[in-house]
């Protein structure tokens, strides 16, 4: 089961931060995509990622749960190192969610079956509480009334709020999203954006890889740039689009903006 | 004469040629020999004729020894199958090795060796005699042929559907199972049928090993029935079992035709 938890050179006391990674390097071939990333998100923040396309962010957040192999770095979930062999990675991934910007619901299986699968088969929960917890999540997205339709007879916007449903019902400790909104029409983007909004309010730790500027600036505790496989800048989401102090963000954020 | 004018004309033409050429051929051949050679009424008969055995032992056989070699062939398909796509390195060779082995060989070659050759080299003679060792043959390589419809089928299940299964906390079995076989299932129901209808024909060579009256598939009895009962002499039982092999197959075939039709529709 869990491995022991890796000691930390921590100070007593100190919350350990739901997320950290430091100095991760991830290569394809010769292609350094990922250059010595620093990075850290603490129980309760939500924190944003943005960055032109090709910069990394997709990556970072994708080895965060090792769905991609890092080349070299370490990543700590809550203190656990998860490239340690002794730590059960289907564990640690279980108390992760995941949202894809293309959703990937199981097409084969109803929403309600999409949200049960893995509670049952991960969890080991009973039928009756998989179906309550999953009746519960889909309330809370506003699709109480679809939850015997299959994905193919949803909108994009309802398959995305689905897919967080369903990783919101494995009652996970953080959650990540990889551009939740950008396969969306404009009209379906505000529903997904309000579902992660609430969340963020109810304490969920959050990291959001993003295109929505707005979002990130109302519903961020922090905002990270990143270009070319590092972090350029950080801080305050406010304090970053408006006062950009790297030229590499400015001139990204004038594109965007 | 307009254009249209003109090909019409031309339809007509070719329509009174061709029922010209019917009529002509209706006339000329010999209808009563044609008849008692290839429809002879004593073996027709209902009461009386081949149908009986036909239908109750060599349809019922062969239907039975399809099943039997689909069941068996897609249960080895499946595991090399899965073997081919292990990330164990020497499996996918062993799997790799199997399939290009039996699929170059004829299948008859195979069936011929399991009945001859595995009573000569373990001294082993399987359930079912001749017919036994025959469908092992066949199991063998239908498994080599749905091993690669398989694979093409797990493979065309898009990667994110694993991605977001483990990102659950799935394991790889628990994934395979429940997430990515039952869609590439449903992505090679076309393909796997047309394997069926194949085996179907196939069960066809098992006549050439020889069976006990009772283990007979169609082809076997209609053969049977050229050198005796009530058609002896005709090829009557020949065109009976070959009715007897489309009621089966081309309701098939079509249904094949179909769910690739639905299939094209409903890409998502
Ligand atoms: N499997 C792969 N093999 C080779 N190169 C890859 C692979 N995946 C990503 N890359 C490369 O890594 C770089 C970073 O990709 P990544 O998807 O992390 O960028 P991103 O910041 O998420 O961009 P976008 O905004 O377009 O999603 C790109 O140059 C991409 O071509
Ligand atoms: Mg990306």
């Amino acid at each position: 089961m869990t491995a022991e938890q890796t000691s930390l050179p921590r100070e007593p006391g100190a919350p350990v931060p739901a997320i950290q990674v430091r100095g991760l390097h991830k290569h394809y071939g010769r292609h350094e995509v990922l250059q010595g990333i620093d990075f850290q998100v603490d129980a309760g923040q939500v924190v944003c990622v943005i960055g032109p396309s090709g910069s990394g962010k997709s990556t970072l957040l994708r080895c965060v749960n090792r769905l991609e192999e890092p080349t070299s770095g370490e990543i700590l979930i809550e203190g656990i190192d998860i490239c340690d062999r002794r730590t059960d990675l289907d564990d640690i991934r279980s108390r992760i969610g995941m949202v894809f910007q293309q959703f990937n619901l199981f097409p084969h299986l109803s929403v309600l079956k999409n949200l049960t699968l893995a509670q049952r088969n991960v969890r080991r929960r009973s039928k009756d509480e998989a179906v309550e917890i999953a009746r519960q999540t889909l309330a809370k997205v506003g699709l109480s009334d679809k939850e015997s339709a299959y994905p193919a007879h949803l909108s994009g916007g309802q398959q995305q709020r689905v897919a967080i449903a369903r990783a919101l019902s494995m009652n996970p400790d953080m959650m990540l999203f990889d551009e939740p909104t950008s396969a969306l029409d404009p009209e379906l983007v505000g529903d997904v954006l309000a579902v992660m909004k609430e969340l963020a309010q109810e304490g969920m730790t959050m990291m959001v890889v993003t295109h929505e500027m707005g979002f990130a600036r109302e519903v961020g505790d922090h905002l990270v740039f990143m270009d070319g496989g590092v972090v350029v800048e950080e801080g305050r989401p406010a304090d970053v689009l408006s006062h950009p102090q790297h030229e590499r963000t400015q001139s990204f954020l004038s594109k965007v903006l | 004469m307009t254009r249209r004018q003109r090909a019409a004309l031309i339809q007509v033409v070719l329509y009174a040629v061709l029922v010209v050429g019917i009529v002509v051929l209706a006339l000329v051949a010999d209808w009563p020999t044609i008849r008692d050679n290839f429809w002879n009424p004593d073996g027709v008969s209902w009461a009386d004729g081949n149908w009986q055995d036909l239908i109750t032992i060599g349809l019922v056989n062969t239907v039975k020894y399809t099943a039997i070699a689909f069941g068996g062939g897609l249960a080895l398909g499946l595991l090399l199958a899965l073997m081919r796509l292990s990330p164990v390195a020497p499996y996918r060779w062993l799997a790799t090795a199997y399939i290009e082995f039996f699929r170059g060989l004829p299948a008859l070659v195979v069936m011929v060796f399991m009945a001859t050759g595995l009573p000569i080299a373990f001294g082993w003679t399987p359930p079912g005699g001749l017919v036994g060792a025959g469908l092992i043959g066949l199991i063998l390589v239908a498994g080599a042929y749905m091993a690669e419809t398989l694979r093409a089928g797990i493979q065309a299940v898009p990667k994110g559907q694993t991605e977001a299964a483990r990102s659950l906390g799935m394991r790889p079995g628990a994934t395979t199972v429940r997430v990515v076989l039952p869609q590439a299932f449903r992505i090679v129901i076309p393909p796997l049928t047309n394997e069926f209808v194949l085996l179907i024909k196939d069960t066809a060579l098992l006549f050439l090993l020889g069976a006990a009256a009772d283990q007979r598939e169609l082809t076997s009895v209609a053969r049977d029935f050229l050198s005796s009962g009530p058609s002896t002499g005709t090829a009557t039982s020949l065109i009976q079992a070959a009715i007897l092999y489309l009621v089966i197959t081309l309701p098939l075939t079509q249904l094949v035709a179909w769910l690739e039709r639905r299939q094209r529709r409903a890409v998502r």
